[in-house]
């Protein structure tokens, strides 16, 4: 009973194993949307499971729980935004279900994960499945090829630096079980032995939130993957990342000030790379790779200030980044032709051809940039007060001056669709569960900037 | 919390009802399809506003300087964050400023947007919205939540219904104004960690070392210098005003501008005194400096928008100037300032939006010579245009005084400077009205206000000679509130 999100997923992609074998697609989109939908709410249900399992590696909690939900939220979007037969081979698609809904199973056994080989294998899992995913794209170009390529060396060399960083642990604490490396860890914690151990073992996490200095694949796999990839890419890995970074973290009580001063500085340049990157960018998703790289400089504040409700806030951030990029990525997709990237230059008019879409991407830009009212404000805020309540004002500073940057590039986006003319662009008509999916997305993102107290309370009681 | 805040007396909430009620006009507006009912619905929405505006100002009780009509719910217990709302003598001239304004700004465009009207007037309503949101708001965030949500909708009208250059001004604006506002959030952040709680009012008064209240007083300072905006800031301003429609401008001008010196009275001073009163001579001197350079740029100017534009930049000067005094006369006069120049200054644009649907020109040349042609229409503008520079008689003239009167009294050249710059100011304003009166001589087919026209501007007509004759009201109102203000800081500062 413990295990209904993950068997829900499991069998997802059992049923897609079988279906690739049939050949011929037939109504797999039908039965994926179905069975999308089912999974979250299985998750949903499973939200008060508590126990342990496997000899206490694997451990069912709130705070893994809450996690399960969102990647399965996240899983459902993007299988219900993914409609085109543009974007992959007929052939594929039920391989390409199979592959996301693998890679969402590895992510939440990750959530789970309190053992470091249980960790190291639901990370593969996950990744392995994407590394699968990336070259499949109905495209004339080689760039998806590239992009694969690149993510798989990307994703082998930081699991390497991860298992190197997580020998140390075992060699201090003689387990592999995070139990007795918290127990193990003080008395190493001021030795570089414990800093080096925690940083390499984060490091592994920092590739697939894509933080600096891990962050390189991300503009490259962003642009050549198909739109639906990258739109599960850039949003759903990225929450089981926070996950294990926020158990790493809470290995010592305290961080102690080396640690805490390398993640800061790291999020530090990442935030202001990103944003300086972003601001030169041409291809949407180029930019709202540059985007996500600052992002994920943000969300490392959350990550350094446990100890002043930092958790919470990470959490609250990063399901808030789950629904503006979900938005963002989802006028991108019903804006490209044939499967193609879009150029901002094609956002021209937008609010002409399509008010919906134009307003969809406004609000999710607006929100990405952190102006109230959105969510995107709400949770810069609260992670701007942990991180402030601990002590750490210059990130703080360095945070609020990254905002002023980031709000070009994003209005730029805003800019092009409302005060250019649309040209001899043709105007996009949505479907009926396209408009819904919209209004869906706008209304997550306005509901968590205004009424956000329920869900911070839920997330505060994981910890 | 009874100390400072008295709950709200009627059996409605009233000021939550005034804030959200162009919202329930919003959404009425969503589901119409005629450009006839959305117009409609956007004036009916803002009389309503301004009528329960009013309602409020004549329950109003002046003698307490405590906040009034106070409403409060828990919103984000864990940070203790509120939604508390009250006014006082400060504020609630201000609602009713909005609350007046708001209609004008739909009137004004009744035909001059014809294009995607029914996102235009939701732009408008939403700025009401926010605007009388920041006045009302006594929690940090949800004030923080109304002054940035303010920029959307301004640079939505800026950017969709402006002028050539709207993209450029309007992104300028957008960055400009939101610059400000990080710091505004670090300085709100650090006062909640040190007072654990989010409210206004408790964070008001209280003994903060001098070097913490110098930094929250700086953050404070850029947010509010932009807005208002003080000298060095000023550029967004011109190219602001000039692109905007005309509602968007008149918004700008009667009540953006007044959300900065809104700020340094509601928060600069009673939270940092002591290091207000330390930058108080740099303040003066960046007042002084902006009303004589915005002065000599006014006389230079050939487009009429741009001209109003940069004599804001001027009168603002006269605000800051007011408020940093430290004087009752000199609270008083900026306040009264304030209400004056929303009136006076939203006039103006609102004449220069109505010859502009006629000749399609802003350049002074291009509208010079309508005395004989316009002759409802150049009265209205003679009034309007001798009240800018405080011709006795008229609202600006009591103002003006007693900022002077304040200024003298701190420092005898800032006042010296001061008079210049009004001098300055009555040099360009009677330049414009001459070339708008006589500038031409050629006959051209132009007809004269109609009546939406001179129902647009009679109301903002009558408060120039009301205020001008008979400030006492204004003045009635504001006084215990600045009073109190004035002694509480006096205790900090000396």
């Amino acid at each position: 009973m413990l295990l209904l999100p993950e068997s829900a997923m499991l069998l997802l992609s059992v049923v897609f194993l079988f279906l690739s074998l049939k050949g011929g697609k037939g109504a797999t989109f039908f039965w994926a949307r179905a069975m999308a939908l089912a999974g979250f709410v299985v998750s949903l249900a499973a939200l008060s499971g508590e126990g342990s399992l496997f000899y206490g590696a694997y451990r069912v909690d709130l705070f893994s729980q809450i996690f399960k939900l969102l990647l399965s939220a996240g899983y459902c979007f993007v299988v219900f935004m993914f409609g085109s037969d543009e974007e992959v081979e007929g052939a594929y698609l039920p391989d390409f279900f199979m592959f996301l809904s693998f890679s969402t199973l590895g992510l939440m056994m990750m959530a789970s994960s309190v053992e470091l080989i249980s960790i190291v294998i639901s990370l593969e899992i996950s990744s392995f499945s994407l590394y699968a995913i990336v070259p499949l794209r109905k495209s004339q170009t080689k760039l998806q090829l590239e992009a694969s390529v690149k993510y798989l060396f990307f994703g082998a060399i930081s699991t390497g630096v991860m298992l190197f960083g997580m020998g140390y642990l075992y060699g201090m604490a003689e387990s592999t079980f995070l139990t007795d490396i918290v127990r193990a860890l003080p008395e190493f914690i001021l030795q570089p032995v414990g800093i080096l151990a925690l940083t390499l073992t984060m490091i592994g996490f920092f590739f697939k939130l894509s933080l600096f200095p891990m962050h390189f694949w991300a503009p490259d796999i962003y642009e050549g993957a198909s739109n639906t990839t990258t739109t599960f890419i850039a949003t759903v890995p990225k929450i089981a990342a926070v996950a294990l970074l926020i158990r790493i973290a809470m290995l010592t009580p305290s961080l102690p000030p080396q640690l805490a001063g390398i993640l800061i500085f790291l999020a530090a340049l990442s935030m202001t790379a990103g944003n300086l990157a972003g601001l030169v960018q041409k291809d949407v998703k180029r930019l709202l790779a540059y985007s996500g790289i600052a992002h994920a400089g943000y969300l490392m504040l959350g990550i350094i200030s446990l100890g002043s409700g930092g958790g919470a806030s990470a959490i609250f951030y990063i399901t808030i980044y789950l629904f503006m990029n979900l938005a963002g990525f989802y006028v991108i997709t019903l804006l490209s032709k044939n499967g193609g990237n879009v150029m901002v230059d094609d956002l021209a008019g937008l609010s002409k051809r399509s008010p919906l879409l134009a307003l969809t991407l406004a609000v999710s830009a607006f929100a990405l940039a952190g102006i109230p009212p959105t969510g995107g404000f709400t949770g810069k805020f609260f992670l701007f007060v942990s991180a402030f309540k601990e002590g750490y004002l210059a990130i703080v500073i360095i945070g609020a001056v990254n905002t002023v940057i980031s709000i070009f590039y994003y209005l730029n986006l805003v800019r092009m669709s409302y005060s250019k003319e649309p040209g001899d662009y043709p105007p996009v008509l949505l479907l009926f569960h396209e408009k819904a999916i919209c209004y869906a997305l706008i209304f997550m993102i306005l509901y968590m900037g205004l009424v956000p107290f329920g869900l911070l309370e839920r997330f505060s009681g994981a910890f | 919390m009874e100390k400072y805040l008295i709950m709200n007396p009627l059996d409605f909430p009233i000021l939550s009802t005034i804030i959200f009620l162009p919202l329930l006009g919003i959404a009425l507006i969503l589901f119409m399809r005629g450009e006839g009912a959305v117009k409609v619905t956007a004036l009916i929405t803002s009389i309503a506003t301004l009528f329960l505006s009013l309602v409020l100002y004549s329950h109003f009780d002046p003698q307490t300087p405590l906040f009034q009509f106070g409403e409060s719910l828990s919103w984000i217990p864990r940070y203790r964050i509120s939604y508390t709302l009250g006014i006082d003598g400060i504020t609630i001239l201000l609602i009713v400023l909005t609350a007046l304004i708001t209609p004008a700004c739909v009137l004004c465009s009744w035909r001059a947007i014809t294009d995607r009207v029914k996102e235009f007037m939701i732009c408008v309503l939403l700025m009401e919205t926010a605007m009388i949101g920041v006045f009302c708001s006594l929690d940090f965030i949800l004030f923080y939540i109304f002054w940035e949500a303010m920029l959307i909708p301004m640079y939505l009208l800026i950017a969709v219904w402006g002028g050539p250059q709207r993209d450029y001004a309007s992104i300028k604006f957008f960055i400009y104004t939101l610059f400000g506002s990080p710091f505004l959030l670090v300085a709100i952040i650090a006062l909640y960690l040190v007072n654990g709680t989010f409210s206004i009012p408790e964070a008001m008064f209280r003994n903060y070392p001098f070097h913490f209240q110098v930094w929250v007083f700086l953050a404070f300072a850029i947010a509010f210098a932009i807005k208002v905006p003080m000298f060095p800031f000023h550029t967004w301003l011109p190219a602001a005003h000039t692109e905007a429609p005309t509602a968007g401008s008149v918004l700008l001008a009667s009540i953006l501008l007044k959300m900065g010196t809104y700020g340094f009275l509601r928060f600069a001073l009673p939270i940092t005194p002591a290091a207000s009163f330390a930058f108080a001579p740099y303040v003066i001197a960046l007042s002084v400096i902006a009303i004589v350079y915005g002065g000599f740029v006014c006389l230079s100017q050939t487009d009429m928008k741009k001209l109003i534009a940069y004599s804001s930049v001027a009168h603002m000067g006269f605000v800051t100037l007011g408020i940093f005094t430290f004087t009752q006369i000199g609270f008083e006069g900026a306040m009264l300032q304030m209400i004056n120049h929303g009136i006076t200054t939203g006039a103006l644009f609102l004449s220069v939006g109505i010859v502009y649907e006629r000749t399609h020109s802003r350049e002074i040349y291009d509208n010079s010579g309508l005395g004989r042609i316009m002759p409802v229409y150049v009265g209205f503008f003679g009034l309007f245009a001798i009240s800018s520079f405080g011709f006795p008689g008229t609202n600006n003239f009591v103002g003006e005084l007693y900022v002077l009167a304040s200024a003298f009294a701190w420092s005898r050249s800032a006042g010296f400077l001061a008079v210049a710059g009004a001098v300055l100011a009555a040099a360009y304003m009677l330049r414009l009205l001459k070339a708008i009166t006589w500038g031409r001589e050629d006959k051209r087919a132009l007809t004269d206000m109609n009546l939406r026209e001179v129902i647009t501007l009679l109301p903002l007509g009558v408060f120039v000679l009301w205020i001008g004759f008979f400030p006492r009201p204004l003045v009635r109102i504001m006084e215990s509130t600045l009073l109190h203000l004035l002694r509480q800081l006096q205790g900090f500062t000396h």
